[in-house]
């Protein structure tokens, strides 16, 4: 049965939530304009409650429209084409809510849920302000809930967004079962692509999408302010909104950064891809944006600059959503969004925000205050700024390279062919540009504070001697310690030291004092570290895998320049074949499974794999740790993708552990991906990765069978090894076999010779009721399959049969990464900077807001309105 | 002058040098007889093309190489690009794991006598799920 009613109320709920955004729009601008022109309390008061009542309608719509989507994601309802595409009957629950927000409508609609929730706290959170920034939320929330409508206009043929509730026959009409039966419900869905399946991919996007969300907070103060002509009395309600986005945004992008760097295996946690940049970006502006508005009420070049920052970091974020959802990437991203149709739509979102703030910030540009008198070279301001300036100039030079396929595009819509590709070399690209940046900005903060706190001024400079000087020493001693002798390093690595001193210094002062205030020197102290962990993991990285198996057969003479010494970063290994790898001993043991109920991988052999199943079953008890999971015969879930490769390490002292890098067979991705295995140690990570496997789902493919007649101790060759028959004896003991009363079993102990391994091999050879049963052994490690063919009773001679193949390797790659952890601990650090500058920030409001409260009632005659408005 | 003109003036040089260094550093899609000409005439930079594999008329690819068991850091193949002009390309690193779907691929390196060395490899897949659109991947020869 397909069950139209859901999506139907899904759907009519979209429209609703977007009539209503749109009629929350009016109703709020016409709130504001009443309390502007100072009308009669009552039609301000009736505008107002229909206001709040439309928002409130369109909430309860989004809250319908999520719990719809994920009603039919929840309950498998897979004549939906959302949830056939994204989910499927195997799919762990905590991982059915990722596929809500896997494609583009979902995460349309998980930045719209985020939205109201935002509104919601703002109408309670501020007085005067809910109008006009409402008015401003519900038109974002109109043209946000569009890109999902699913509406076509008729007559002109125009499609108005893409709807998540579309059935399965409405989308892929032209599929040959529904001739056959129109009512067709798949049985299973797609599934959520096994990469994504990592508890980072559960909280990552919801965090960077409420970071994005978040950024229409201090737009909105923004815009509100220049409309109503408050220009400087938004900064402090929208302060502690852009510290927050700012955090939230951040801790987003990291989210994503950590996973990357766990998952995917391109060796690091930033790969400068379109994606991560379009993201960085705004969060640059937005930190930048966040130190004009701490200075804007004592500057007004700061005051100005903090609309226009303010104003960028939300266009930047439609921008970057106009990248990654348009396909204008193409090519150029590995992880951007299908195009559904709606750049053009996409487009006017992006260009009426452009076009309406930019326009608003210049209708009214000759009002904002002018400074007197120039501001001082030893100012706080002035040191400020200049950082502000920085980031700014870092996030445009990101944004000038990324935008590469949008001139093409842009070039193309005038008729000429651009063909220009982004940097073949991004990394060092953006490195010449960003590593002097931050090392310039980093030492800001420094400064920064001390002009700040330490009133640092024209004859007090000696304040900042003492930092200096105990940063010099420190830098230098690690330095010489670490051996950095590259000079790009040295300054950022000096830079950051720098930081971390002076603004430890002023922190050890502030606590003295009142700790709600050292938000700022504890976040920077975090982006000092994290920049030392990224410098040193990332430029002090270092290939372990280097491959010196002197299997390398010089091909032609362009690839033996340089000594061989380039790219021989992977080495192979072969089954139980231990191979010297840097300082450690590496051994290929065996491939790994990931039963869902037992909390450690099992051997894969432990196991029989049911094709295009999520179970397997049990080829023998499942004992992990003493405890018995599954008997034999057994049906056991397992994540059917996964495959483990059990590499033991062993190093030098003797000590032994074992990583296990992921193989993944993944359809969506194109084929196999593979996953790293990370050994953490305090100072290190020892980064590994299987970058080619055989395919451990492939059934062997075997030689042509070959056959040897020998007598006992005869010595033979198979495949290229020595083989010895040693003996031939009675068993009682056949593998897979109920021997019964009567039969007779032998096998043969034939002995075969490895370069330092010896195996032995012993098929078996069953007579039963008349009938011979032959049972081959197969030797992974030689590659071999052995067969107990034949016993000749007058020659006394016996026969086997030989099958050979491709002996099973991994091609694995190991990395070093020095003092990674500095940037975790960074990034903690950060955040709780982030938290307590966003509370400081957060009380001065609510402080100014009752304030003002208190004002307003004792002054009951000159302005009424703003009591209740 | 003003303090805050100079200011501004700087700004502008910077940004000014941002945007003549991208596009600098900026590569471009050509052909494969473009690249020949680029290496014969010594000019080293880096540059895309874009092309498909050689395959026969079942479909199979042709003049694939790749033996990890003798050196898993050697793979070579032979792209046809957008003006049907064959060459041969060699990267040196392991094979790109979903390397045999690809419809299309995009190379980034420079031409080295009679072959193209490659230090990256975009790759084009046929999503299974979405029927004529394609999924980009992207390899990277690492250097030590």
């Amino acid at each position: 049965m397909i069950h139209h009613t859901i999506g139907n109320a899904g759907h009519l709920l979209v429209i609703i939530a977007f009539v209503t955004a749109i009629l929350a729009t009016y109703a709020y601008f016409k709130t504001t304009q009443a309390s502007t022109s100072l009308q009669d309390l009552e039609t301000l008061n009736s505008w107002k409650r229909f206001a709040r009542t439309t928002f409130f309608v369109h909430m309860a719509a989004v809250f319908g429209v999520v719990f719809s989507l994920y009603w039919i994601i929840g309950n498998h309802y897979f004549e939906y084409h959302y949830a056939w595409k994204n989910s499927s009957l195997s799919l762990p629950t905590g991982y059915t809510i990722s596929s809500f927000w896997q494609d583009q409508e979902g995460s349309f609609l998980l930045w719209i849920f985020w939205n109201v929730i935002l509104g919601f706290i703002l109408i309670f959170t501020n007085r005067s302000w809910e109008a006009p920034v409402m008015t401003i939320f519900a038109l974002v929330q109109a043209f946000l809930t569009s890109m999902i409508l699913g509406v076509v206009i008729p007559g002109i043929d125009l499609k108005i967004g893409s709807t998540p509730f579309l059935l399965l026959k409405e989308v892929m009409p032209d599929m040959p079962v529904w001739k056959m039966d129109p009512n067709f419900i798949p049985k299973d869905g797609n599934g959520l692509n096994p990469l994504l399946q990592n508890y980072w991919m559960v909280i990552h996007p919801p965090t960077l999408f409420l970071g994005f969300a978040s950024t229409i907070i201090p737009f909105s103060f923004a815009m509100a302010g220049l409309w109503l002509k408050k220009t400087h009395e938004w900064i402090r309600p929208a302060l502690p909104w852009s510290l927050l986005s700012a955090m939230i945004l951040g801790v987003g992008i990291l989210m994503g950064a950590y996973w990357a760097y766990e998952t995917l295996n391109f060796g690091s946690y930033w790969n400068w891809d379109p994606v991560e940049n379009t993201s960085f970006v705004p969060w640059l502006i937005l930190v930048a944006a966040v130190h004009t508005m701490i200075i804007a009420r004592r500057n007004a070049t700061a005051l100005k600059t903090s609309f226009i920052l303010t104003i960028a970091t939300f266009v930047l974020v439609l921008y970057s959503t106009f990248m990654t959802r348009s396909g204008i990437l193409g090519n150029a991203s590995v992880h951007s969004f299908t195009d559904l149709g709606l750049s053009g739509q996409l487009l006017i979102y992006l260009l009426t925000f452009l076009v309406v703030s930019i326009g608003l910030l210049i209708y009214r540009w000759k009002m904002l205050p002018s400074d007197e008198e120039e501001v001082s070279t030893y100012s706080q301001e002035f040191w400020i700024f200049i950082g502000a300036t920085l980031l700014c100039l870092s996030g445009f030079q990101i944004l000038a390279t990324t935008s590469i396929p949008v001139y093409n595009k842009i070039a193309e819509a005038f008729g000429t062919v651009l063909n220009l590709a982004l940097p073949a070399d991004q990394v060092a690209h953006y490195n010449k540009f960003q590593l002097w940046f931050f090392s310039l900005i980093i030492i800001l903060t420094g400064i920064g504070q001390f002009f700040w706190w330490k009133r640092v001024g024209k004859d007090k400079l000696q304040a900042l001697y003492n930092p200096l000087l105990l940063a010099l020493v420190i830098s230098a001693a690690i330095i010489t310690f670490e051996g950095v002798k590259d000079i790009r390093y040295i300054a950022i690595l000096t830079a950051s030291v720098f930081a971390i001193v002076a603004n430890g210094s002023i922190l050890l002062d502030i606590l003295k004092g009142n700790y709600n205030l050292s938000g700022g020197a504890i976040t920077h102290v975090g982006v000092a570290l994290m920049l030392i962990g990224i410098m040193f993991s990332s430029a002090y990285e270092q290939v372990v895998s280097i491959n010196n198996s002197g299997l390398m057969i010089s091909r032609s003479e362009e690839f033996t320049q340089n000594d061989n010494k380039e790219n021989k970063e992977n080495i192979t290994l072969w089954l139980n074949k231990p191979e010297r790898m840097g300082e450690y001993m590496l051994t290929w043991k065996d491939v790994r499974i990931e039963p869902r109920h037992i909390p450690s991988y099992i051997s894969k052999s432990w196991v029989d794999l049911i094709e295009g199943d999520y179970r397997a079953v049990a080829l023998r008890d499942i004992v992990v740790d003493d405890k018995q999971y599954y008997a034999k015969g057994d049906t056991l879930e397992i994540a059917p993708e996964n495959f483990y490769y059990e590499v033991e390490y062993r190093e030098p002292s003797g000590r032994v552990f074992n990583l296990f890098p992921r193989v993944q067979i993944n359809p969506r991705m194109g084929g196999i991906v593979s996953s790293p295995d990370i050994q953490r140690k305090v100072d290190k990570d020892l980064y590994t990765y299987v970058s080619m496997v055989t395919n451990p789902t492939a059934e062997p493919v075997w030689s042509q069978t070959e056959n040897f007649t020998v007598n006992l101790r005869d010595t033979f060759f198979v495949n290229d090894y020595v083989a010895v028959l040693d003996q031939v004896v009675r068993t009682d003991d056949v593998e897979g076999m109920q021997l019964a009363e009567g039969d007779a079993a032998v096998k043969a102990i034939i002995r075969i010779l490895d370069n330092e391994q010896e195996f032995v091999i012993t098929p078996s050879f069953v007579i039963r009721d008349r009938m011979v049963a032959r049972k081959p052994e197969v030797n992974k490690e030689l590659g071999l399959r052995l067969q107990f063919q034949e016993i000749n009773p007058q020659t006394g001679q016996f026969t086997f049969s030989v099958n050979t193949t491709q002996k099973d390797f991994i091609v694995l790659k190991a990395i070093e990464k020095p003092l990674i952890n500095i940037l975790w601990l960074g990034t903690l650090v950060l955040v709780i900077g982030f938290i307590l500058a966003t509370i400081r920030r957060f009380r001065d409001f609510i402080k100014m807001r009752d304030r003002e409260a208190k004002a307003d009632k004792r002054k009951p005659g000159k302005s009424k309105t703003s009591v209740v408005a | 002058m003003k303090k805050i003109q100079i200011f501004g003036l700087v700004i502008i040089a910077i940004a000014i040098g941002i945007i003549v260094t991208t596009a600098g550093d900026a590569s471009t899609y050509v052909d494969f007889n473009k690249a020949q000409q680029m290496a014969d005439s010594g000019d080293n930079e880096s540059i895309h093309v874009v092309g498909t594999l050689k395959k026969d008329a079942a479909g199979n690819i042709l003049e694939m190489v790749y033996q990890p068991e003798i050196d898993p850091n050697f793979f070579s193949f032979t792209l046809v690009d957008n003006n049907n002009v064959a060459r041969k390309v060699v990267y040196k690193s392991t094979k790109p794991q979903d390397f045999d779907k690809s419809e299309q691929v995009v190379i980034i390196g420079r031409m080295q006598q009679d072959a193209f060395v490659a230090d990256k490899i975009l790759m084009k897949c046929p999503s299974k799920y979405e029927e004529g659109k394609l999924e980009t991947t992207e390899h990277t020869a690492q250097k030590s």
